[in-house]
């Protein structure tokens, strides 16, 4: 009897699978008819051509364009500067990943708030090259919503100011969660978790040197330091000079 | 607002505020020409465990005397992965994990889950179910205000405003409890409709509710409005201009407190929030005290609209007459072939919404709250995105709080209200 039933564990093993591969297909294509044509849609292929990928009207009146990672940068700043199309809100970026090896989707949310029109662009990235211009210098909003895609999927921003792991922690060792090849409960067995978080010395955290009130804490390689506290004397993991007048010792205190 | 406008230029009369403003805090040591006391910059830790920091939200900050030089906010303590268990979850069953992101809120984001996958579906909810969700998302925006208005006072310096607010949200638990069974995680709504009709007497109590509101917020009010130390800490603190809260993304109060008439009820208008009488109040200054100011108007505003949705709200039936989504009855269950096939299929394989996308936008208590729902076809998302208010509302704090005082960080993160469990999700 109790073979038969699945415990939801189990189901939790698995990971998600495409309910149907046929019906998953179908996602990806058009899936109303151009009945009302968008404005922006029709300016934006104007202007750029073939470099407007595909047009899709999702759940009845959402435009979706499509547009090449090369030239997202262009299109989304002619979205946001044109005195027609004015998208000075981003409301959100984020990623869609569909499993199966297929390429990854970063998602702009624009809403004009003058105008008081919204567009989605998409643009679709290869596993093995996942890489897209930041939109940090259009929209200051993107800083955060990037880093997010960057730590859950792996999409790497270029010239993003920050582009660091923002709700996983720095050390993060396992991957990026939101992608379908990552399991529920992570790669690592639970042991192997437990060993890292009590691996972990929680001073380092507070080391000014290291974290630091500049950009440095990236150079710190968790990984390769085993978890093991850093030893204060060698502080080599970035200190321009600016800092160098840190140089108190951060657990005497402790 | 015209007549909140003049209040606020009284107000700002050189008898009633201390006019403290950051560029010129008097103790900056870089201005003190001392070679010694110039030099030393100090790091100093604000949270992840501070109750100033309004949840696990750690912010570093060097400082310079006084003078915040840098700050650098770490988020993720409260990270639960929600958005990848709703990848493992029924449609539905995503509904519990929506109310526990918002624990202030926890209506409006059941509501807006639901709008997003009825949206995708292509179902349009009964009359009496969108009146409902309207009273329940207007009753949950005061209930978070309410909280944002106590824990705001007290950060101020101020004891009693936070126990009136709390008596007040104390009888908005009571309703969340006597309609959804529980006070904060709610789960209130289903795909097509709610999890049941209103139980009886629930809409008189929430209408009594609201009449009695109004005057505690109007006490509320008298102590904080023109309170000289509230004013002195709040006015000319964490400003920002319109366009800069645009680029940066700002949404909600904090956005309107910039005098950006933004609000999603207006502007991009659902369940017929255009037929309801209400305005959409907006600051001019940006600062502290213009999001007090605005998040104080949006409660009566709310309850307007709650007094409107009361007033209108139909007979008929709760959920959707739709048997791919909603539960036949049992009458129909025991007598009818068609309906145990339909029970059997949703009770078995969930709901099974079509291939294609879906983003819906809701004027939130924080602001746009979006929710992006990518269906396969399956009876799963394949993708569930929340676009979090908060989370974007606090990207913008270091630019807040840098070049001013210390004391000043706290009062401008009260000012954001942000809730950690949704930037974190």
């Amino acid at each position: 009897m109790s073979d038969e039933r699945p415990s939801g564990f189990k189901e939790v093993q698995q990971g998600p699978e495409a309910s149907d591969p046929e019906a998953s297909e179908a996602s990806t294509a058009v899936t109303g008819v151009d009945a009302e044509a968008h404005p922006t849609v029709d300016a934006a292929r104007t202007r750029f051509g073939d470099a407007i990928l595909r047009h899709e009207v999702m759940a009845g009146d959402e435009h979706v364009i499509f547009v090449g990672p090369d030239r997202s940068y262009e299109i989304l700043e002619w979205l946001k500067e044109d005195p027609d199309q004015l998208y000075n809100y981003l409301s959100d970026v984020t990623a869609v990943d569909y499993g199966s090896g297929r390429p990854i989707q970063v998602v702009y949310q624009l809403y004009s708030i003058p105008l008081r029109h919204a567009i989605r662009v998409k643009a679709e990235l290869p596993l093995s090259h996942l890489e897209i211009d930041s939109v940090v210098p259009l929209w200051k909003a993107a800083d955060w919503l990037e880093r997010e895609v960057y730590d859950m999927f792996g999409v790497t921003f270029r010239n993003h100011p920050d582009l660091r792991r923002i709700l996983m922690p720095e050390a993060y060792a396992e991957g990026h969660p939101l992608r379908k090849d990552f399991p529920l409960r992570g790669r690592f067995s639970r042991a192997e978790q437990t060993r890292r978080a009590l691996a972990q010395a929680p001073e380092d955290y507070y080391v000014p040197e290291d974290y630091g009130p500049g950009r440095e804490f990236q150079k710190v390689r968790w990984q390769e330091l085993g978890g093991e506290p850093e030893p204060v004397e060698t502080p080599e993991s970035g200190d321009p000079a600016d800092e160098s007048e840190h140089s108190t010792d951060p657990h005497e205190g402790a | 607002m015209s007549k909140r406008t003049v209040e606020y230029e009284v107000s700002r009369t050189p008898e009633m505020g201390m006019d403290f403003r950051p560029a010129q805090g008097p103790l900056s040591p870089s201005e003190m020409d001392d070679p010694i006391l110039s030099t030393e910059k100090m790091l100093i830790n604000v949270g992840p465990q501070h109750p100033a920091t309004h949840g696990v939200l750690r912010l570093v900050l060097e400082l310079d005397g006084e003078t915040v030089i840098r700050c650098l906010p770490h988020i993720g303590y409260l990270h639960s992965s929600f958005e990848k268990l709703g990848e493992y979850r029924t449609w539905n069953q995503v509904i519990p994990l929506t109310d526990r992101m918002d624990y202030l809120a926890p209506l409006i984001y059941n509501c807006a889950y639901a709008m997003a996958v009825e949206k995708l579906m292509g179902i349009e909810v009964t009359e009496r179910c969108k009146v409902t969700r309207v009273i329940m998302m207007e009753m949950d925006r005061i209930f978070s205000h309410l909280l944002w208005l106590g824990t705001w006072a007290i950060d101020v310096g101020a004891f009693t405003p936070f126990l009136y607010a709390f008596q007040q949200r104390e009888k908005v638990y009571e309703l969340h409890e006597a309609y959804t069974g529980a006070r904060i995680t709610t789960s209130a709504t289903r795909i097509g409709g709610m999890m049941s009709d209103m139980p009886e007497g629930w809409a008189e109590g929430v209408r009594q509710w609201t009449n009695q509101f109004p005057r505690t917020l109007d006490e509320i009010e008298s102590l904080l409005s023109h309170n000289a130390i509230h004013i002195g800490r709040t006015q000319g603190v964490g400003a920002i201009g319109p366009e800069d809260a645009v680029n940066c993304g700002l949404s909600g109060p904090n956005l309107r407190a910039s005098g950006v008439p933004y609000d999603l009820r207006k502007d991009r208008p659902y369940y017929d929030y255009e037929t309801y009488e209400f305005d959409v109040p907006i600051g001019e200054h940006g600062d502290c005290y213009d999001r007090y100011l605005v998040r104080i108007e949006e409660m009566r505003q709310s309850c307007r609209i709650i007094h409107q949705a009361l007033d209108r709200l139909p007979d008929g039936p709760m959920n959707v007459d739709d048997p791919r989504v909603i539960l036949p009855s049992k009458t129909d269950l025991m007598n009818d072939m068609e309906s145990m096939i339909h029970h059997f299929k949703l009770v078995m394989e969930g709901v099974q919404a079509p291939p294609g996308e879906s983003h819906f936008s809701i004027e939130g208590s924080k602001g746009e709250l979006g929710m992006y729902v990518v269906s396969d076809g399956g009876s799963k998302p394949v993708r569930w995105r929340i676009r979090p208010p908060s989370f974007v509302n606090l990207s913008v704090i270091p630019r807040l709080v840098e070049g001013g005082l210390l004391a000043d960080v706290i009062m401008v993160n009260a000012s954001l209200d942000i809730v950690l469990g949704e930037i974190d999700r």
